[in-house]
């Protein structure tokens, strides 16, 4: 069991857990992730390493509640314990020569993006930060990103807050201006990936994606994350856990990951709404005993 | 007395009503049929079966204490060899093993070997105060990696003789392809654990959620005070076909469909967590095992036809022979001198946003004939040209094999691997690197439970001389 030692709510459905997990906090490194179960019956679920803390032997994840596992997770309170949690998973953002990086964040995709940043800033690159969100009331980590970056921008699609618009349109403009990055890497929603993607394609600027797909075991047996790459050398197959997640923007068939990324979107909104009245029912019982 | 001449038989769920569940197939011998089927056994003095069985399990032996009624004495003649036995007494490919060689068969049916090993394992277990001890320690400490067939036997062979392991597994149950693989229906779950619990009264540790390539490294292992590695990680990511398609909402490799519904429960109807599709047309490719275990499973889930598409015919179709049977019981399609050329997806023309856009909606194949033999020995398959037709289904399970997992090889210098991945060991199961073991899947590429088990034993042998005279 992997007890939660600090819980932080970002915002009503993003949360941040801090879990006991010595031997991932030693070896997990940016752009890595880990394996979650929260209970006996749970389901395993990867989430990104949002940070470590080996001397306390602790690993920081950060989750939006979408389905029943993240609602479930939400529940669990500082001392509390998860039945499983496994890693570091995938292999780890590669920085190495890298001296200029615009890195570009969407939604909760800017939990995994953060420690990126961090670790391009601590070896010294420059970084430029794009981060966006549907709405004010949606925006995380502005703070944090903002200590590790040479410059920040941050988007909300509604314009409630900050500069109004998608991610892609501050991109075009520093491409456009004649900003050369060694490496754009971007972290979000498949659809924003796929269309930052095209904007860098414009330019001819490097790309690298971050890709997320619905995994199991999540070490390379089932096979169930695989995605499709448009290499030079034709069509070949990969494996987010073992391969990635982080790909070349140009080689990912991003459109066959959207369908495969649909696959169980029916039943886990049913078992959502299933472990929602659960959690209702109990709280109900408790209050009236 | 004259001897019967044909095997007691497994009394088992009729196929109609275990179509549609998850409970065990074979139900297994009563003590009376138990009794008669030891019978049988002739006590030959040259004991042609000790060799068709890769642990050495001293059969006849075993089962002169079954005719004597004296069955946990039986129990422990197959446990001083064999770590599993309640877990080989309902998986192992007999037929081609022990019973194959069996001096009763070249006149009769050979005695059911695996059918009493079984009985023998389930009584033993049954019996609640019958735990093993820790043998005396002797110092030295041993890591294993993965807690599959071949892990679980090293282990034993090496706690009985006094070693302090430890298990590495990477996933949160142990059991490696005996949880995740092969279904409930054929062998329970709770036997597993029950296996595993055995290992544990040994003095046996096991380390869930430790992946060995990304956890800790084999070097690590090492400077962690192990003297010995043994690594049984097993077969790895699946293969798939690299035809059109492959990719569409429904197709599973075998691998992923088998681990959603066995490891996660998906097959469960109380709302399980971990989802999976039930019910429709399933097509499954392949035919080894892992086949049969998919399609059984499809039908379980409720599915309302099953394939089977093979592309050669069912006499080189590899699985055990039984599992073919039971396929056949239960109304299994079976496919042969098929091969599929493409997935076939749904897609809306006049909406882009139908939820079914691609989703499943056929499997085209081609019809072959059988050529001329290939480097296998088997008659190559050969397509007959212009033979394609569709199969009408919703999901597809390709179950044609496994390449091995790249972590370890990646992650330990000096590990030498053949060039389909496979780590490269010698007949006692040393690896290139001192101290490092290997067998089980990982070595071979995907072979049978038995098969890894034979491995996990021989490395054990190797370990133990390696460290008695370090």
């Amino acid at each position: 069991m992997y007890k939660v030692v600090r819980r932080r709510s970002l915002k009503p459905t993003v949360t941040q857990i801090e879990v006991e997990a010595p031997l991932v906090a030693r070896k997990a490194k940016p752009g890595q992730f880990i394996i979650l179960r929260v209970d006996e019956e749970g389901e395993r679920i990867p989430l990104t390493v949002a940070g470590t803390n080996p001397d306390e032997g602790t690993v920081m994840v950060i989750f939006q509640v979408v389905g029943a596992t993240t609602e479930k997770l939400n529940r669990k309170m500082e001392g509390d314990y998860l039945q499983d949690f496994v890693g570091p998973l995938g292999n780890p953002t590669e920085t190495e020569g890298i001296k200029k990086v615009c890195i570009v964040g969407g939604g909760v995709g800017c939990a995994i993006a953060w420690p990126v940043a961090q670790e391009f800033h601590r070896i010294g690159a420059e970084v430029t930060s794009i981060i966006g969100f549907r709405s004010q009331d949606l925006v995380i980590l502005e703070d944090e990103f903002d200590a590790c970056s040479d410059r920040l921008i941050v988007m909300t699609d509604d314009g409630s807050y900050k500069r109004e618009g998608n991610v892609t349109v501050p991109l075009r403009e520093l491409l456009e201006a004649g900003e050369k990055f060694d490496m754009i890497i971007t972290i979000g929603p498949l659809i924003m990936m796929k269309f930052v993607t095209l904007t860098a394609k414009d330019f001819n600027a490097p790309i690298t994606v971050s890709m997320s797909p619905i995994m199991v075991d999540g070490t390379g047996m089932c096979g169930c994350c695989r995605l499709t790459l448009h290499t030079e050398d034709g069509d070949v197959t990969k494996f987010a856990c073992v391969d990635g997640p982080d790909f070349n923007g140009y080689e990912v068939d991003f459109d066959e990951a959207i369908a495969r990324g649909r696959t169980y979107f029916d039943y886990e909104r049913k078992q959502h709404d299933h472990v929602c009245n659960l959690i209702k029912q109990a709280d109900e019982l408790k209050a009236n005993a | 007395m004259a001897i019967d001449p044909k095997k007691h038989e497994m009394p088992s769920q009729d196929p109609q009503v275990r179509a549609h569940n998850f409970n065990e197939v074979a139900l297994g011998y009563e003590e009376a049929t138990a009794l008669a089927e030891a019978a049988r056994c002739l006590n030959c003095k040259n004991q042609p079966c000790v060799a068709g069985c890769p642990v050495n399990v001293h059969i006849p032996e075993f089962i002169a204490k079954i005719k004597e009624g004296d069955f946990e004495a039986a129990y422990q003649i197959i446990a001083s060899t064999s770590s599993l036995p309640a877990v080989c007494g309902r998986v192992c490919p007999q037929e081609t093993q022990c019973e194959q060689l069996c001096t009763l068969g070249k006149k009769f049916e050979p005695v059911g070997i695996g059918r009493l090993e079984r009985f023998v394992a389930d009584w033993h277990n049954d019996q609640e105060a019958l735990k093993a001890n820790p043998p005396q320690s002797n110092g030295h400490k041993v890591a294993i990696v993965g807690s599959g067939p071949a892990g679980l036997t090293c282990a034993g062979d090496l706690a009985r003789k006094g070693y302090k392991v430890t298990i590495f597994e990477a996933l949160h149950t142990p059991g490696g392809v005996l949880v995740y693989g092969i279904p409930e229906f054929r062998l329970p779950k709770a036997i597993v654990a029950r296996e595993v619990e055995g290992l544990k009264d040994l003095g046996v540790d096991v380390e869930t959620n430790v992946v060995i390539g990304k956890t800790l490294t084999i070097d690590e292992i090492f400077d962690m005070g192990y003297e010995a590695v043994f690594v049984g990680s097993g077969a790895g990511l699946p293969s798939f076909m690299h035809i059109p398609g492959e990719s569409l909402r429904g197709v599973y490799s075998a691998n992923e469909y088998l681990t959603r519904s066995n490891l996660m429960k998906a097959f469960r109807d109380d709302n399980p967590d971990t989802p999976i599709m039930k019910g429709g047309k399933v097509a499954v490719v392949g035919g080894g095992n892992v086949a049969m275990d998919a399609a059984r499973t499809a039908l379980r889930l409720g599915a309302e036809h099953v394939y089977i598409v093979y592309r050669r015919s069912m006499e080189e179709l590899p699985a055990r022979a039984e599992e073919v049977e039971h396929a056949k019981e239960e109304g299994i399609d079976f496919r042969l001198l098929n091969n599929p050329v493409e997935v076939l997806g749904y897609q809306n023309p006049d909406d882009p946003r139908d939820p079914k856009n691609g989703t499943v909606r056929g499997l085209r194949c081609i019809k072959m004939e059988l050529g001329e033999p290939d480097a296998s020995g088997r008659r190559r398959p050969v397509p007959i040209e212009g033979s394609e037709f569709d199969l009408d289904v919703d999901a597809v399970v390709i179950a044609i094999g496994t390449s091995p997992n790249p972590l370890i090889k990646n992650t330990t210098e000096g590990l030498e691997v053949n060039k389909k991945g496979g780590i490269v060991v010698d007949e006692g199961g040393l690896t290139s690197r001192e101290g490092i073991y290997a067998g089980g899947d990982a070595v071979t590429g995907a072979a049978t439970v038995i098969s890894a088990m034979g491995a996990g034993k021989v490395a054990a042998a190797s370990i133990d001389e390696y460290l008695q005279n370090k």
